[in-house]
């Protein structure tokens, strides 16, 4: 299935894969080990811990990012916030300017090394009261904050 | 102006200080004294609880002391002296007032220009304030003893986080429902205003009230056998006092044998003594059902009246713990209309507003109306600025193969059990296969979810029914949608569905089986009306 609207979406940086890379093979190190330390122990035929771990890792770490990443993008609107993201669980989010309450521009190491940036809009909804948009240059999010900033502001007003 | 004030105590006493004065006469002198203003706010000396509200609590606490007592009673028990055991009683609940007194003496409260303060702790001073513009509702609960003292518990919600954000327990009654007209007045704006102005014609007829045989009937409907369930649990928690085991059947037969009754003479009675015996049991259940329904809900709906108010919706309600909330109107995010099967028949629902106060702790939206007409229950939404559906208005049915993959994947998840018991057990794959059989209910509900749901569009609002025990009608404003989000599961993407789910503020609207293309035109066209207006400007009291 192909959606209609993709071609406006604008993708995310190219660098967010290599940041969630990083962070997916950062997290799921503890698994690794664990493999390891059953693997050491010798219970079992050698590799039949270690084998689908790696594997596993080998996919999670390094396969799953390109295609998540290829599966995000978004919209800046005149007076609203597109977010799609997933394939196997697509959501397709629309926030308006008008009903957002506040605005965070997060980076964390990995992204600060990266120049990368997540912005997240809250919304007084109880269903999506935050949304994040990751990976995005840490210029760009703050543009965007001013942009939604400006555009709420001429609303009240 | 000020003439008409002293015998107000809140007022009153701000008049004493410098800031309140200034407070009083309008935002502009106000506005000049702004920065030492916040300074002498400082030295404000606020306003105390009502001492009597110490005993409230304390008599209300009583049952968490047990507890204590218990465990002091045990450590002096080994020791020789009687008397001990008397005096250690008397200490902790000594000491228990004692604490009491202590964070009453440190408990103040503020009422400001622009918000409520409370300055509370006894080591670790908190100081909340709670502006006015972000109150949802103040609400006046008065428990039984509260009630005898004249004393009533204030809180106050903002909608963040859970429960109430504030509470005053306990002041004197009038000044606490002087204390919510004074905020209900600064919400709106009016800094200067009088008790005069304030005091609303309270006399105005309601928009809906329920006698006592409405509160009886609805009583009946709310059939309820928790109260077995509640006995259980006490018999748990205390099996350790009781004279035997509650959960030996042995001991039970034991009882009944000391009295003459063996198991033997039981086999013995005739049938059809047996299906009298049978009877009376079931009726015996079914009265304390219908019971302990009637019971519960005249504890909680005795008197029940709702008044519409200049600014919104007050409700009073209650037997023995009296209750009186008020909500702005405008804070009213979507109406929710319920019935059931049952009472369907008999044209009884009930009417809830969604909004980001929560009502208590087991309804979470403000119940307007829980058992009334349809025709009661127009008016009622009419005057919180919703409409109900007129005639135009096309209902689509959900499509249905949106239900038929959740079946087959139930089908899929009793494979597990079915193989494992075949493979753990004797059973073989013939028999555990009866597991399928449960895939009747839920075949059932699934149609009759499929058949009971139908979502709608117009000019202004959403709706949506679903439910078939809970039969829900919910209408939104669309205006007040925060963000609306298209999903499609993998199953759904393949067949071209998808669900669209309304984020408002206080609840989620989900609108399910639309084909995708069906829903991006519908967020296409609520994000439209969406984005035109800004969200303050709406939640703005007019």
């Amino acid at each position: 299935m192909t959606d209609d609207t993709a071609p406006e979406l604008t993708p995310l940086n190219p660098a967010y894969v290599t940041t969630t890379r990083i962070s997916s093979a950062l997290g799921l190190l503890p698994l690794l080990i664990g493999a390891g330390v059953l693997e050491a122990s010798q219970l079992v035929p050698p590799g039949s811990f270690i084998v689908p771990a790696l594997i596993l890792y080998g996919l999670v770490a390094f396969a799953v990012p390109k295609r998540k990443y290829r599966r995000w993008g978004y919209d800046m609107g005149s007076d609203r916030l597109r977010i799609v993201r997933g394939y196997m669980f697509y959501r397709d989010t629309v926030v308006p300017f008008g009903r957002i309450q506040h605005i965070d521009v997060d980076q964390g190491p990995i992204d600060r090394r990266y120049g990368l940036a997540t912005l997240t809009v809250h919304t007084a909804g109880n269903h999506n009261s935050t949304v994040a948009l990751p990976g995005l240059l840490h210029a760009d999010a703050l543009a965007m904050r001013e942009t939604i900033r400006a555009a709420i502001r001429q609303d009240v007003l | 102006m000020t003439n008409s004030q002293p015998q107000d105590p809140f007022v009153s006493s701000i008049v004493e200080t410098p800031i309140s004065g200034a407070l009083l006469h309008g935002v502009s002198s106000s506005l000049d004294t702004n920065g030492e203003g916040s300074e002498r706010i400082n030295t404000d000396e606020g306003h105390r609880l009502h001492i009597s509200g110490l005993i409230v609590g304390f008599v209300t606490g009583l049952p968490q002391l047990v507890f204590p007592i218990v465990a002091a009673v045990f450590g002096v028990r080994s020791s020789s002296n009687p008397v001990l055991i008397p005096v250690i009683i008397v200490i902790v609940l000594f000491a228990s007032l004692f604490l009491r007194w202590l964070a009453w003496t440190r408990f103040r409260y503020h009422i400001g220009e622009h918000d409520i303060r409370i300055e509370s702790g006894l080591l670790n001073r908190t100081a909340r304030s709670i502006p006015y513009e972000r109150i949802q509702d103040v609400s006046i609960e008065q428990k039984p003893l509260a009630r005898m003292m004249g004393l009533g518990e204030v809180k106050f919600e903002t909608g963040g986080g859970k429960g109430e954000d504030a509470k005053l327990s306990y002041v004197i009654l009038a000044d606490a429902e002087h204390l919510r007209e004074l905020v209900r007045a600064r919400k709106s704006g009016v800094v200067d205003a009088t008790l005069d102005d304030l005091a609303e014609a309270v006399d105005s007829p309601p928009i809906f009230t329920m006698d006592s045989k409405r509160v009886f009937i609805f009583g009946l409907y709310s059939f309820s056998l928790v109260i077995f369930a509640v006995l259980g649990g006490v018999a748990q928690q205390f099996d350790a006092f009781l004279p035997f085991d509650f959960w030996d059947i042995r001991e039970w037969i034991g009882i009944a044998e000391d009295r003459g009754i063996t198991i033997d003479r039981i086999s013995d009675i005739e049938m059809t003594a047996r299906i009298v015996l049978g009877v009376i049991a079931l009726v015996g259940l079914l009265i304390v059902g219908f019971a302990s329904g009637v019971i519960r809900t005249t504890l909680r709906e005795h008197g029940f009246r709702l008044d519409r108010t200049e600014k919104g919706f007050r409700r009073r309600r209650g037997l023995l713990t009296l209750t009186d909330t008020v909500m702005p109107a405008h804070r009213v995010q979507a109406a929710v209309i319920q019935t059931g099967p049952i009472r369907k028949r008999r044209g009884w629902h009930s009417l809830k507003f969604v909004s980001l106060a929560q009502d208590s702790k087991d309804e979470s939206n403000f119940v307007a109306a829980p058992f009334a007409t349809l025709g009661e229950i127009w008016p009622i939404v009419a005057a919180a600025a919703l409409e109900a559906p007129n005639a135009d208005v096309t209902f689509r049915k959900g499509s249905g193969r949106w239900w038929l993959p959740r079946f087959f994947f139930a089908a899929l998840i009793l494979c597990g059990p079915v193989i494992s018991l075949a493979v753990f057990t004797e059973a073989t794959i013939a028999q555990t296969a009866n597991i399928y059989w449960l895939l009747v209910p839920l075949a059932f509900l699934l149609w009759f979810e499929r058949r009971n749901y139908r979502d709608a569009l117009d000019d202004t609002q959403l709706y949506i029914r679903h439910g078939w025990w809970h039969q829900r009608l919910e209408i939104a404003s669309q205006v007040k949608v925060q963000t609306v989000e298209i999903a499609q599961g993998p199953i759904s993407r393949r067949q071209g569905l998808a669900s669209l789910k309304f984020g408002i503020a206080g609840g989620t609207l989900e609108m399910m089986a639309l084909p995708l293309e069906t829903a991006r035109a519908i967020r296409n066209a609520v994000m439209d009306r969406v984005a035109a207006v800004d969200y303050s400007a709406i939640n703005r009291s007019h």
